[in-house]
């Protein structure tokens, strides 16, 4: 376009330029309002739900676990005591890598940045006193997923709860895990395996639960841009679906419960175009690709949240302010749930002050600030219209590309992903050095003569992680071992006939097998993970 | 040093933080500025680190650690380099290290804590200056 003399052209993270203003002409010109239509009717641009957050506000749900599953039932009552509707549990990174606390891998690390799990044990013990059917729980977990699951639908059956109305959501989205993240633990193959039989063996037994959330998050927290984070989760959901599919699961009788976990951190209309984009192309996707006639698997159901990207370690309370910036927009995007990283999160696990402020701008929004009474309120905004248009465009052209390319599986399996995302990482690192990106107290408004603030640091409790260990020990000793080495043995026998592994899993969690021993018989067949390590693109980050 | 040999780093992820995306973007920094890199990629035990050491005869050991467990991993990692002749390589260690831990890893022989917010160049120039 032609801009005045003086006026520098602006691309936005997407790579699309933003103009100084937009008329009716630039909403034609990207293609109409073909795709708009009504809140809770196709193409769902505008939202899910007819009246979205005026029936009910968005879900929060903030990210917190730490040291045993005792401490971590006293901060979740105490998260659920100030108002909040969710819960999303961390685990440590031994439960998230599949190996009991007392191996030696986990020294260190148990309890560490998230609760502890061994055994069915540690959830009745997370979530007693928490009543299931009002606080929805989220489980953020992946590699061990299967196993994961299968404790929370056990420790709910055994609490009285029917499976067949109890909701929930595991993350359990082990693609964008080779991606980012990397709490791996199987090849790609049988790892897609295992999401296919959570899939399907949730679609029958407990079909309102969610079992997977499919992040684009972690996608663009590892570099990706915000167009790249929706099309490869897209790429993802693709690939879970055909897998299902592929099983003779019709599309209608499980796509429902997908849902989807995306990211907040960045240019406000960019990230509210790019949500907005995301609903429409997907319900798309499920419409003309998959044939799906129900609406419910059309829909982008999603948390969106975080935002860890875009907070600094310099001057950390400028965090407090982002966090504000990104909830609002993740509510102008119609998100089911949102969560927020907490200011001191570039320091350590948040403290439950850093928690408590958290929670309360969400509130804020909705108390004081009037998000929760309109339905798409920027819908109709010239920018925000054709911003949204020239999105899906965009996401759509990443999709084709991806697939023209072999598709999302085998790229992720041969690095390709990772190395393209790695060098746009490293391309906005120097942007942000140079000052090129700006940064506010990193690269301007920066005092370096500035007395580092004192940020209370989450210790690393040892006698939770020895009493843990020893806890262990002592279901090792006290559970019916018979029991337990029949559904171990039920694993390998199933992990080698291709039957799904759930009920299995279920059998063994039952019997208080550890998360280890399940996962050392599932590597005994399956194997581990060899990680391709690529620096490619070099010739992206020249142009 | 002989100035016509590239400085070799081996460059690793210890224990079971995935946070591989400052890694990477170091690991791209120092091939930029000529260096000879080896990646180990994630879930590195102490053991295996000395492995690569081994395999690779690095001029420098470089840990990145986001998740916290990093000072019981080098206190694990140190007499096991040190047995395998590495003591006297530049060993450093970068990512999301607290300040209250500095000074117990320069004493473990972490000779460069490169904390977040560090400039890749500045990581760059260390290790030029510092690898005998």
């Amino acid at each position: 376009m032609n801009l005045p003399p003086g006026v520098r052209p602006v691309r936005n993270e997407s790579g699309i330029e933003v103009k100084p203003l937009y008329t009716a002409e630039d909403v034609q010109a990207s293609g109409g309002l073909a795709m708009l239509g009504l809140p809770g009717e196709y193409p769902f641009t505008r939202g899910i739900h007819p009246l979205m957050y005026r029936k009910q506000p968005f879900t929060m749900r903030q990210y917190t676990g730490f040291g045993n599953a005792a401490d971590t039932n006293r901060r979740f009552k105490f998260l659920i005591d100030n108002g909040q509707t969710g819960l999303n549990v961390a685990f440590d990174l031994s439960t998230q890598c599949g190996l009991d606390s007392d191996d030696p891998m986990a020294e260190g690390e148990v309890g560490r940045v998230g609760m502890a799990v061994d055994t069915l044990r540690d959830f009745e013990i997370a979530f007693d006193g928490i009543d299931l059917d009002k606080i929805t729980v989220s489980l953020t977990i992946n590699g061990a997923a299967a196993i994961l699951i299968a404790m929370y639908l056990a420790m709910a059956e055994k609490r009285g709860f029917d499976l067949k109305t109890l909701r929930g959501t595991a993350q359990n989205d082990i693609l964008k895990e080779f991606v980012g993240r990397g709490t791996w633990i199987y090849p790609v193959e049988p790892s897609i395996r295992l999401v296919g039989d959570t899939i399907e063996y949730c679609a029958e037994h407990a079909p309102k639960y969610s079992p997977v959330s499919v992040c684009g998050y972690h996608i663009r927290e590892s570099g990706a841009t915000p167009t790249q984070e929706m099309a490869y989760g897209f790429c993802i959901a693709r690939a879970y679906a055909d897998e299902v599919i592929r099983r003779g699961v019709p599309v209608d009788e499980f796509a429902g419960r997908l849902s989807y976990n995306f990211n907040i951190f960045g240019n406000i209309f960019e990230q509210v175009a790019k949500f907005r984009a995301g609903r429409g192309l997907w319900a798309k996707i499920m419409k003309e690709e998959y044939g799906a006639k129900k609406p419910g698997s059309m829909w982008l159901r999603m948390i969106a949240g975080g935002g860890g990207g875009g907070l600094t370690l310099e001057q950390p309370e400028n965090n407090i302010v982002r966090g504000a910036y990104y909830a609002l927009l993740a509510a102008l995007s119609g998100a089911q749930t949102m969560a927020l990283c907490c200011y001191d999160e570039a320091y350590t696990i948040p403290s439950e002050y850093a928690q408590r402020i958290s929670l309360r701008t969400m509130q804020l929004l909705v108390e004081e600030m009037g998000l929760a009474e309109t339905v798409d309120p920027l819908g109709g905004s010239y920018y925000v219209e054709t911003m949204t248009n020239q999105m899906r465009s965009e996401m759509e052209r990443i999709i084709a590309e991806t697939d023209a390319a072999g598709g999302i599986v085998k790229l992720i399996a041969d690095g390709s992903i990772q190395s393209r995302v790695s060098a746009q990482a490293y391309r906005m690192a120097r942007a942000i050095e140079s000052g090129a990106f700006p940064k506010v107290g990193v690269n301007r408004y920066r005092s370096d003569e500035e007395v580092q603030r004192p940020v209370e640091l989450h210790p690393y409790d040892a006698a939770a992680a020895r009493a843990q260990i020893a806890a262990l020990a002592r279901i090792r000793d006290e559970r019916d071992r018979v029991a337990v080495e029949r559904a171990l043995v039920r694993i390998t026998t199933d992990a080698r006939s291709g039957a799904n592994l759930m009920p299995a899993i279920v059998e063994a969690v039952k019997a208080y097998a550890t998360v280890g021993e399940i996962t050392q018989r599932l590597v005994g067949v399956f194997g581990r993970y060899r990680e391709p390590v690529r620096f490619d693109h070099r010739e992206e980050q020249a142009a | 040093m002989n100035s016509n040999r590239r400085i070799k780093i081996v460059l690793a992820k210890p224990g079971l933080d995935g946070h591989d995306q400052g890694a990477k973007v170091v690991a791209r920094a120092l091939l930029d500025a000529g260096f000879d890199v080896h990646y180990t990629g994630l879930r590195q035990s102490p053991e295996m680190v000395v492995d690569a050491a081994r395999r690779e005869n690095p001029d420098v050991i470089a840990l990145s650690s986001m998740a916290g467990a990093h000072l019981p991993f080098c206190t694990r990692l140190k007499p096991l380099l040190e047995e395998a002749g590495m003591g006297e390589r530049l060993w450093i260690i970068g990512g999301s290290i607290p300040v209250a831990d500095h000074d117990a890893l320069r004493a473990l022989g972490f000779k460069g804590v490169f904390a977040t917010g560090s400039k890749l160049d500045a990581i760059c120039d260390f290790i030029r200056e510092n690898v005998r």
